[in-house]
């Protein structure tokens, strides 16, 4: 289906122009703000991946798209689970915007099951607290929430001032845990906004206090036996998650638990009794990954399910690890059916959408992504990158033994996990895995963006208004993705912008239905009739400027 | 931020940690679908503890270097207020650093997030406009200076309009039309056309009056203007509602020495005909609202001139003005009225009450919208923010024209409430 013959007839060009925008627009910087800015722009190589500067503070005053830690932890990672009261404990800020502005839709399975997402809690913290400390407010918040709705599991998040004027959050958990009694489960995470230099600090705080608080605290083996899996990484953004669900149950595949689209507390506690974790978004769970082989001897693998190819190509490889010829067959004639719609769908946008140039700047893991989709509506990716991206984010986990940890993240909490005493077990022997690799499975690794871009296309971390704002100017491309902050500024310019952390309130995109989705919103974005209507009739009419002679 | 949004040509700048800024930038994009400019401190775990003055030095610069406003208005978060940052050393700092370019300004005030509101936030900023920019020159001139409280752009495309009409000379500060309602052209303006010019700010201090518009956002204002220029003054509510326009439009009329053309009163005669028309469909009816005192109060006042009962009153934002102006309105035409302000007055409170007896009608934000659809309530969307509809920020909830644009949105509600509830045989084809 992907046919390199829709090569936009310009991309070629484009690219090869590409090498001058680094030298360009850092000369618009003051001189060490240039020297910075220069180790993060890099062109894509993906044979021989180019290092690139990532993971480092932001240029103050140079109008970023990164969020905070908080934004990370409470907002990404613990957010989409349903039954777990999340307090914010801080000003109310915090709790507010981060009060159902992400989509992470769910869907409880009884209608009395508890459902918080519609809610924010916070201990709205004023200046007395500040002054005197906040932990009885928070006690009391604890009290409040417990008393109203009887959560199982309470979680607390701690906002900029937390740390500041030293609120023990982890102690208050204790202490109320202790004090309500019942089996309730109470955490806190030292998530203040100014940790790190990006939200990935809140991803790697999260991912540690769902391993020590959450991840294995319940044994029980529910469900069939067969073809266990988590899919880690999947938030459930406009219902992606609920597609992913149906595809897996339509191939006998067993989710146990997403980490953390349509996610409940239970779920969480039983996923290591999978027997394969999958990890979609690289970035935010990673560490979950790492720590759950370590522990329970889970292989984890990267999978891709955005694209109808790459949905295909992850229950292939599900099969393929699985080695069950029924598990195969079903997944063949899965796949099979669903393509036929997405054949069709894909056929009519593609008559609009073929040749066609895009750039992708998004979070941590679409702006890879998406390139897969982007590739089967035949549109080149040109320019792409993260906020708060990794260095293995971009070159691939190779790496990471070369990474090393600046300063202004080495006070990320790192926990040491060991193998589980009782519960570990190798769910492949050795020579399974060895037997798998030689297929060409590949377990904990994860090439990068640009192992997949275009060789000379440009890679950006932590891009600024200033260089999109250039980008766009310079290259006119015919999709601009990134979020809600970019989307007005770009469309001003008369490029329309695909939001591609909420979808511009579309979706699903993952999975085969995914695909369709924005196979049909793509060919409308770059197809729609008022991006040639911008220019007012008497504005672009050609006068003859002339004067009178007397 | 909102607030230095409306002074032309000017970057908000939020001086904290990089989270603050993102997320209000992002709330306020949702709201206006128009872009929101602002740069941030980013501070790192260092400058929490050793202070961002070095972060806010090098943004200064890499601001006027990469994206040249002519202002910088700086605010705070809790994290540099709790810190202690002393924005006024910091900004001289970067003078003496020569960072600040020739006839370029870096403004400041402070806004911890643990002290009252968004609201509160506006106010500071709308207050920092005077401290750093009106100037008193022994010359006073016939202009009255009009402070609007947080309102949409439209509102205030609305009441330069009826300043225009009546041939007033004013100066509106801040003013957001023209910013966030910013026409699609091809071209991205950062600072677009619209906004109070800093020649018009400097100008307030020689006006011969001031009204300001929302006491909670506008009051600190007019009193600071006062103490520095000697401008009298006079705080109005922000025109909503019949009486609330009455009283600007007199206010105006009054002090800028103009009379009121017969087009006002003929705007004015067309939104009482239209509330006479259809008295039946308010009479008695129970609406529960929520939002900021500056628009809860005049908007009660007009839903009991609309002689609706508005029962259930919240605001989040703390202060006494509230309690007392809902005291004044509401004792004796609806003593069941609930009404309650400040930090425990939220929409889970209103929502109990609401369950405990429900109401014909709910005003209020977008997050209203879950309310609404538990309790199969019309919803009028009203406040901020306002992000899953768009074209608030087009039309305007101010003036005659504004309470008209408000009367036909409860009466559009209620009558398709009615039209999708009632039983086949009492669905009517007319009003």
């Amino acid at each position: 289906m992907i046919d390199k013959n829709d090569k936009p007839k310009n991309a070629d060009a484009l690219i090869a122009e590409l090498h001058e925008f680094r030298d360009e627009v850092i000369t618009k910087y003051p001189k060490k703000v240039a020297k910075k800015r220069a180790k993060s722009i890099v062109l894509s190589d993906g044979d021989k991946p180019p290092q690139i500067q990532a993971n480092v503070r932001t240029i103050p005053g140079i109008i970023t798209q990164r969020g905070c830690t908080y934004a990370g932890c409470k907002g990404v990672v613990l957010g989409p689970t349903r039954d777990i009261i999340n307090i914010t404990h801080g000003p109310i800020g915090c709790g507010f915007y981060s009060w159902l502005t992400r989509r992470n839709q769910t869907k409880p399975v009884n209608e009395n099951d508890p459902n918080f997402i519609p809610y924010c809690f916070s201990t709205d913290m004023q200046d007395s607290n500040i002054v005197f400390g906040g932990e009885e407010k928070l006690k009391q918040a604890i009290r409040e929430a417990y008393e109203l709705f009887h959560p199982k599991t309470i979680a607390i998040f701690s906002t900029c001032p937390v740390g500041l004027i030293g609120d023990d959050v982890h102690r208050v958990a204790r202490h109320m845990k202790e004090e309500i009694g019942d089996g309730i489960n109470i955490f806190g995470f030292s998530c203040e906004g100014y940790r790190g230099v990006s939200q990935s600090a809140g991803h790697h705080i999260a991912n540690n206090g769902l391993f020590k608080n959450l991840i294995g605290r319940d044994d029980e083996v529910r469900g069939q036996l067969k073809y266990r899996v988590n899919l880690l990484g999947e938030y459930n953004i406009g219902g992606d998650a609920f597609e992913l669900e149906r595809v897996f149950e339509k191939c006998g595949i067993n989710l146990l638990a997403s980490f953390s689209g349509n996610s409940t507390i239970q779920k969480f506690e039983n996923a290591h009794t999978a027997d394969l974790n999958m990890v979609m978004c690289h970035r935010s769970i990673n560490y979950v990954a790492e720590m759950m082989e370590k522990a329970f001897g889970i292989p984890w693998i990267k999978v891709q399910p955005i694209g109808a190819n790459s949905t295909a190509k992850m229950l292939r490889k599900i099969a393929q690890y699985f080695g069950d010829k029924e598990l195969i067959d079903t997944v063949e004639a899965v796949i099979a059916e669903e393509m036929i719609e997405v054949n069709k769908v894909l056929e009519q946008a593609r008559k609009r959408t073929a040749g066609k140039v895009t750039m992708l700047f998004v979070g941590g893991s679409r702006a890879h992504h998406y390139q897969d989709l982007f590739e089967e509506l035949g549109m080149t990716t040109v320019a792409a990158g993260y906020e708060f991206g990794h260095r293995d984010d971009y070159e691939g986990r190779s790496v990471i033994p070369t990474i090393s940890i600046d300063a202004d993240s080495r006070n990320i909490e790192e926990i040491t996990v060991t193998q589980d005493e009782t519960r570990y077990r190798p769910r492949k022997t050795e020579e399974e895995l060895k037997a798998l690799e030689a297929e060409g499975m590949e377990f904990n690794e994860y090439h990068g963006i640009m192992q997949q871009m275009e060789k000379g296309a440009l890679v950006i971390d932590d891009l600024s208004h200033y260089e999109m704002d250039q980008l766009i100017e310079k290259y006119k491309p015919d999709i601009f993705c990134a979020g809600i902050k970019e989307k007005f500024c770009v469309q001003k310019m008369g490029i329309p912008l695909k939001q591609l952390h909420n979808y511009d309130v579309g979706g699903p995109y993952a999975g085969f239905q995914g695909a369709v989705n924005f196979y049909k919103d793509i060919e409308m974005m770059v197809g729609a009739t008022i991006w040639k209507e911008i220019k007012a009739p008497w504005e672009s009419e050609d006068y003859v400027e002339a004067s009178f002679a007397y | 931020m909102y607030a230095a949004l409306g002074l032309h040509g000017c970057l908000p700048h939020s001086h904290g940690s990089q989270g603050c800024c993102s997320y209000h930038r992002s709330a306020l994009t949702r709201h206006f679908k128009e872009p929101v400019m602002a740069a941030t401190s980013s501070f790192s775990e260092g400058s929490s503890v050793f202070g961002g003055s070095a972060n806010l030095v090098t943004a200064i610069e890499t601001i006027f270097t990469v994206y040249n406003p002519d202002v910088v208005a700086v605010h705070t978060t809790c994290l540099s207020e709790t810190i202690g940052d002393d924005l006024t050393q910091i900004v001289s700092k970067a003078h003496e650093d020569g960072l600040v370019p020739e006839g370029k300004k870096v403004i400041y005030c402070n806004t911890p997030s643990y002290v009252g509101t968004h609201v509160t936030g506006y106010s500071n900023q709308v207050a920092a406009f005077v401290k750093f920019f009106s100037t008193a020159t022994p010359k006073k001139k016939n202009v009255v200076n009009l402070v609007a409280g947080w309102m949409e752009p439209s509102d205030m495309r609305e009441i330069k309009r009826l300043a225009q009409e009546m041939e007033a000379r004013i100066i509106l500060f801040p003013d957001m039309s023209g910013v966030l309602d910013a026409p699609l052209t091809g071209k991205f303006e950062m600072y677009p056309k619209g906004g109070t010019t800093q020649a018009q700010l400097i100008a307030t201090g020689d006006s011969k009056f001031t009204i300001g518009l929302g006491a909670y956002t506008t009051e600190d204002a007019c009193v600071k203007l006062e103490n520095k220029c000697k401008v009298k003054f006079e705080v109005v509510e922000i025109p909503i509602g019949l009486k609330a326009t009455d009283r600007f439009i007199t206010s105006l009329s009054r002090h800028a020495n103009v009379p009121v053309p017969d087009s006002i009163t003929e705007e004015r005669g067309r939104l009482v005909d239209l509330i006479a028309d259809n008295s039946k469909y308010f009479y008695g009816k129970r609406v529960a609202l929520f939002g900021d005192p500056d628009t809860l109060i005049p908007l009660t006042e007009f839903l009991l001139t609309l002689d609706m009962k508005p029962v259930y009153i919240v605001t989040g934002t703390p202060g006494k003005h509230f309690d007392e102006s809902m005291q004044t309105l509401l004792s004796e035409k609806v003593p069941e009225a609930k009404y309650k302000s400040g930090p425990n007055a939220d929409m889970f409170q209103l929502h109990q009450w609401i369950k405990q007896e429900s109401v014909d009608l709910l005003i209020g934000n977008t997050y209203g919208k879950y309310i609404a659809r538990d309790e199969n309530i019309p919803f009028v969307r009203m406040g901020f923010p306002i992000v899953d509809r768009a074209g608030h920020n087009y039309f305007p909830n101010t003036g005659y024209v504004g309470a008209t644009n408000l009367v036909i949105k409860i009466l559009e509600k209620e009558l398709d409430h009615l039209d999708r509830n009632c039983p086949d045989e009492k669905v009517e084809w007319q009003l």
